[in-house]
């Protein structure tokens, strides 16, 4: 049994969680094109070695950060989400033109 | 001749045929380098020799002939997939394997005996009537049969309406075959090698070299190569590569499990699959069940087997097949798969001039070698995309065209 130690509820079986893919910090949607935003989306890192990932404890619903090695599969540490954001992000929709 | 076979006994010369290139130095350059000896590099290798005069190729292998991807795949072979890019091309690589072993006069073991994918829910039946009908529009065999059907077809089948899962209709698809995965790599290979293609194993590609926007050489762990063209065909490992050449590629890399009990007597004819349970089966011609489909939840660069898989996989197989409880296990392995956001490869140019991707093979690449092979090859001779992988260029995510075959793919992620 693999395990990993949620912020939030301490060590779980890694069966009690979701993986949530790659962190990479999401372009401004107000500034960006298309092409950025397909590269946000679709493409990845995929590192072979330590990456930063998102995971959730599913049955909490709660979602935080690991440091993880992809090559030998160790968890090198967790970390609560209020460590890279640490302050309040207002997404604003962009400006499409009045609406009547 | 026993005489001739004591002779040859006490010789301490022993002339054997070589299939392979036997090791020796690497050239200066090279028209074409192929990064990856597996089915892929050897088919475009050989592609490019048999059908295109282009000789002057090197193949380049980091560890040995077919040791990666090609030796862990569990050797299906079928078309029923959804889009009609995707049938159109599975397609022409079905009917290339049926008559592989004939083009390299190498048997390859192709068994054309058919596979059966389960639906276990409304949903399901719905989607393979849509996938039976594109596919008969597109001349591949698939029809939906009905439970009966699937009795007399698959008789150890656990048909039971009282199972967590009970069997609802299929997905019939004759068309559907297995081969063995060595002999496609060792075929082609030989094919290449007898035409003049270089075989250079124990090679690691360490960087690529891009000048003015043009792939100019490679650097290896046994010195440096310039080429005219690359090609990287590198299954589990395309994000690594082709970052070297600077592309960032839409990949990320799950281990995939399966495993293989200890040799039974025939009982299972064709090979039948269930995207509910997770779990796929067929019995080889030597008589051992293969189970396949667990694939890793989160990516890793590792082919470690893990206990977990080994409890889905075992327990998806027992309720379609109830005497497996009795099997024994042979062995359990994982390989690198390399999924793409769609399930669809990605084959074709680069944004670096004459550096083809034959990437993102996710757990479809063992399928697709012969036609890979062929439109590869085409590609890099003639510098022109053919029609058939077209939709497959790196290119459609920037234009949000994906190839959806999430659901025709037998492994769920």
């Amino acid at each position: 049994m693999k395990l990993l130690t949620c912020p939030l509820n301490g060590q779980r079986n890694i069966s009690e969680f979701t993986y949530g893919g790659e962190y990479h910090p999401m372009p401004d949607p107000n500034t960006t094109n298309p092409r950025r935003w397909a590269e946000h989306v679709f493409f990845h890192d995929n590192a072979a070695g330590v990456v930063t990932e998102w995971w959730c404890h599913t049955a909490s619903s709660f979602w935080f950060l690991a440091e993880r090695n992809t090559i030998t599969d160790q968890v090198i540490r967790t970390f609560d989400t209020s460590e890279i954001f640490n302050q309040r992000v207002d997404f604003v929709a962009p400006d499409i033109g009045s609406q009547s | 001749m026993p005489f001739g076979l004591l002779k040859y006994g006490l010789s301490s010369e022993y002339p054997a045929q070589h299939h392979f290139t036997p090791a020796k130095e690497l050239k200066r350059h090279y028209d074409v380098v192929i990064i990856g000896a597996g089915g892929h590099g050897t088919a475009i290798a050989y592609n490019l020799a048999k059908y295109h005069g282009i000789t002057n190729v090197a193949v380049l292998e980091k560890s040995y002939l077919g040791g990666g991807n090609t030796a862990r795949n569990t050797a299906v072979i079928r078309s029923n997939y959804l889009t009609e890019e995707g049938v159109s091309f599975y397609r022409e690589s079905v009917k290339l394997y049926n008559n592989l072993s004939n083009e390299f006069n190498y048997n390859v073991m192709m068994e054309s005996r058919g596979q059966l994918t389960l639906a276990h829910s409304d949903a399901a039946i719905r989607s393979f009537r849509w996938r039976a009908e594109v596919n008969q529009h597109m001349g591949v065999r698939s029809e939906l049969i009905d439970r009966q059907a699937i009795a007399e077809m698959v008789p150890n089948l656990n048909m039971s309406e009282e199972s967590r899962f009970p069997i609802m209709a299929g997905l019939w698809h004759a068309d559907g075959a297995t081969a063995r995965h060595d002999a496609v790599a060792w075929g082609y290979a030989k094919g290449a090698c007898d035409r003049g293609v270089e075989l250079h194993q124990l090679t690691e590609v360490e960087d690529i070299e891009v000048t003015k926007g043009r792939v100019t050489g490679v650097k290896t762990n046994r010195g440096h190569i310039e080429c005219g063209a690359v090609v990287q065909a590198v299954a589990g490992a395309s994000s690594v590569v082709a970052k070297k050449a600077g592309i960032p590629l839409p990949i990320h890399c799950y281990p995939l499990q399966a495993m293989v009990t200890q040799p039974y007597k025939p009982v299972l004819t064709p090979h039948v699959s269930s995207p509910h349970v997770h779990v796929y089966v067929h019995q080889t011609s030597r008589g051992e069940f293969v189970i396949g489909g667990g694939s890793d939840p989160y990516p890793l660069y590792h082919t470690r087997a893990t206990l977990d898989q080994r409890e889905s996989l075992s327990a998806a197989a027992m309720e379609l097949f109830p005497f497996l409880s009795q099997a024994r296990m042979l062995r359990q392995w994982a390989g690198t798969t390399d999924m793409t956001p769609d399930y669809s490869p990605i084959m074709g140019l680069s944004p670096v001039e004459n550096y083809y991707l034959d990437a993102g093979w996710g757990t479809w690449g063992f399928k697709a070698t012969p036609i890979c092979g062929v439109t590869m090859a085409e590609l890099v001779a003639t510098k022109r995309v053919p029609e058939i992988i077209k939709p497959f260029e790196l290119e459609r995510f920037y234009r949000y065209q994906q190839i959806n075959e999430a659901g025709a793919t037998a492994a769920s992620h």
